[in-house]
């Protein structure tokens, strides 16, 4: 068996999930006795491959092209369908990033094959791969195999597996491989334009040492200040999860998960957080996490350290309440 | 523009999941459903620019008879008609068996401009619904779009990324587009809407006569409530209580106080 693992960068910079999912295929490759081979994609990405030769990896595939230098869909897409074509693997992994989520489902469609996306975990069973990906905003996870001929697609979450556990290259380093796509302009119809940031972020959460977190369960914004005052009283900050920044009541440089900040603070306090996957993937590294909801069934219990089951509205008050007695005395 | 729009119904947010005999789906009954949170912002996106640029909305739904009401809200919202494909039991598709079906519906609406998405269902959570869709019936597609503008037959589009980061696309019409949530502020029904909908046009199609169906690509084994990665410590009691016992183990046993 065949892994290949598609890695990602913009303009020469890695999208460290790579790593993450370059280490899961590296012991996918040990359980099952497989190959394992990386592939970088740009253009002028030699220096990329070289980094990527130097961990445990039979070779290393550069991709390149002038219509890929900018990320689209349909270049990415028509590349990999090649580079499937003629290096044969029977498995795909990719980072399931925003970049993968946008250009994944339409290769593999484009193969006719289909893809497992946002595994949380794999597992080697009986000859075959396991995939565990999570349903229902997390409240249920579920077990997956591919079906039929390979190839096959997976993509892994942000955080899932561990990057400091990637093996280095045995010998040194591995083999780097030019592999030549054929592109035509007229085949690419998203035309990129520039990159930007929005102003400037206001607040670095990941350099607090703790922060207060509030989700869906605050209900209105006049009931903020709350959970503002209980942030100051221990010395932290305030953030909250998408849905509190996509009504503006808290702005979005506040916000916590795949499309805010990841952060891993010593102590984190989530209020009425119920704890779906997009947030949980920027908090989930924070040492000790408290979560306080009124569902005692919420998928935020899953990853605390302490959880306490009831109203958000009577323990905030009753919590500043102990944090100023323990303060004064 | 004719603009079709995708939703999906699915379990209220606070509704209790438990799972069905034979642990393929979950239980549905006694559960409450809504229209799925993304797929309200690709509505309200659908609508606002049909108010812009005129043309009509039409929702698609691909789900067992309860979908309907989820078509029900798009056109009390605004959408001019609505699509269902009936399929109860729509949880065994695959994704890609999932998109080929609404394809199937889509394509037998000639002159469809644009068709948008939600990110994904918070049900299944595939969210590969709308790439796959663009895929199937050879559109363009770009995703996480968070502003559209439309002008002499192209979209200037603002695309979410990673950590902050933004970018500006610009894609030919026609096109697929797969909206972020938090877009725009979604609308309420109004009463007239309410009223004006009771006489606007549901389809019903049934998948299977669809003729698209493929041999599936995955194949769920099982579905459960996840194991726990970490030991949680419940502290119970009354508010000042739990408040006094999580000051207390803060400071004494996580020392992070």
């Amino acid at each position: 068996m065949k892994i290949l693992v598609i890695t990602e960068q913009r303009e020469g910079n890695w999208n460290r999930a790579s790593f993450e999912t370059l280490s899961a295929a590296q012991q996918m490759a040990a359980d099952a006795g497989a190959t394992l081979v990386a592939a970088v994609v740009g253009k002028g990405v030699a220096a990329l491959a070289g980094e990527l030769s130097g961990f445990q990896v039979e070779e290393v595939l550069q991709i390149e092209h002038d219509l890929l230098e900018k990320y689209t869909p349909d270049g990415y897409s028509l590349a990999f369908a090649q580079v499937i074509a003629h290096e044969k693997p029977e498995l795909v992994l990719l980072p399931h990033t925003y970049q993968v989520r946008d250009f994944a489902p339409k290769l593999a469609a484009s193969l006719g094959k289909g893809m497992i996306a946002d595994c949380v975990g794999c597992r080697h069973e009986a000859g075959r791969f396991v995939f565990v990906r999570q349903m229902f905003q997390g409240k249920t996870a579920v077990d997956v195999t591919f079906q039929g001929e390979p190839p096959w697609f997976a993509s892994f979450q942000t955080g899932a597996f561990r990057a400091d556990l990637l093996k280095p290259h045995a010998a040194g380093k591995a083999p780097v491989r030019n592999v030549n796509v054929e592109l035509k302009p007229e085949q690419i119809r998203t035309k990129p334009l520039e990159l930007f940031r929005e102003a400037k972020q206001a607040v670095d959460l990941t350099q607090a040492p703790i922060i207060v977190a509030i989700g869906r369960g605050i209900k209105e914004p006049a009931n903020i200040p709350q959970a503002q005052k209980l942030a100051a009283l221990l010395g932290g900050e305030l953030a909250a999860s998408r849905p509190i920044c996509d009504e503006g009541w808290l702005p979005m440089d506040r916000q916590i998960g795949s499309s805010g900040q990841t952060v891993a603070p010593k102590l984190y306090l989530a209020l009425g957080i119920s704890g779906a996957i997009q947030h949980v993937v920027g908090m989930k590294g924070s040492r000790t996490i408290v979560a306080i909801n009124k569902d005692a069934n919420a998928p935020i219990f899953e990853v605390a350290d302490y959880g306490i089951v009831g109203d958000i509205f009577e323990i905030i008050p009753a919590l500043t309440e102990e944090l100023e007695k323990t303060k004064a005395s | 523009m004719k603009i079709v729009v995708c939703i999906k119904q699915v379990p209220a947010k606070d509704a209790p999941l438990a799972m069905a005999e034979g642990g393929a789906w979950i239980k549905e009954t006694d559960i409450g459903f809504e229209m799925n949170e993304p797929d309200a912002y690709a509505l309200e996106e659908a609508l606002r620019l049909k108010e812009k640029h005129g043309g009509e909305v039409i929702a698609v739904s691909m789900g067992p008879e309860r979908s309907k009401q989820a078509i029900k809200e798009a056109l009390a919202k605004g959408a001019d008609r609505g699509i269902h494909v009936a399929d109860e039991r729509f949880y065994t598709l695959d994704p890609l068996g999932a998109a080929r079906s609404i394809a199937a519906a889509i394509r037998r609406e000639p002159g469809v401009d644009l068709i948008l998405t939600g990110l994904q269902s918070d049900d299944q959570g595939f969210g590969q619904t709308g790439v796959l869709l663009a895929e199937l019936l050879g559109l363009p597609h770009a995703t996480i779009i968070m502003q559209i503008d439309v002008a002499d037959g192209r979209m200037k589009l603002k695309r979410e990324l990673e950590a902050g980061w933004f970018q500006w696309v610009e894609l030919p019409l026609p096109a697929l587009l797969s909206i972020q949530s938090g877009i725009n502020k979604p609308r309420y029904a109004t009463l007239k809407g309410i009223m004006a909908a009771k006489k606007k046009e549901i389809v019903s199609v049934v998948r299977a006569e669809l003729g698209v169906d493929a041999p599936a690509t995955q194949h769920i084994e099982r579905i459960y409530v996840p194991h726990k990665s970490k030991k949680t410590e419940m502290l119970t009691g009354s508010p000042k209580e739990v408040a006094a016992k999580l000051v207390e183990k803060l400071r004494r046993e996580a020392r992070v106080l």
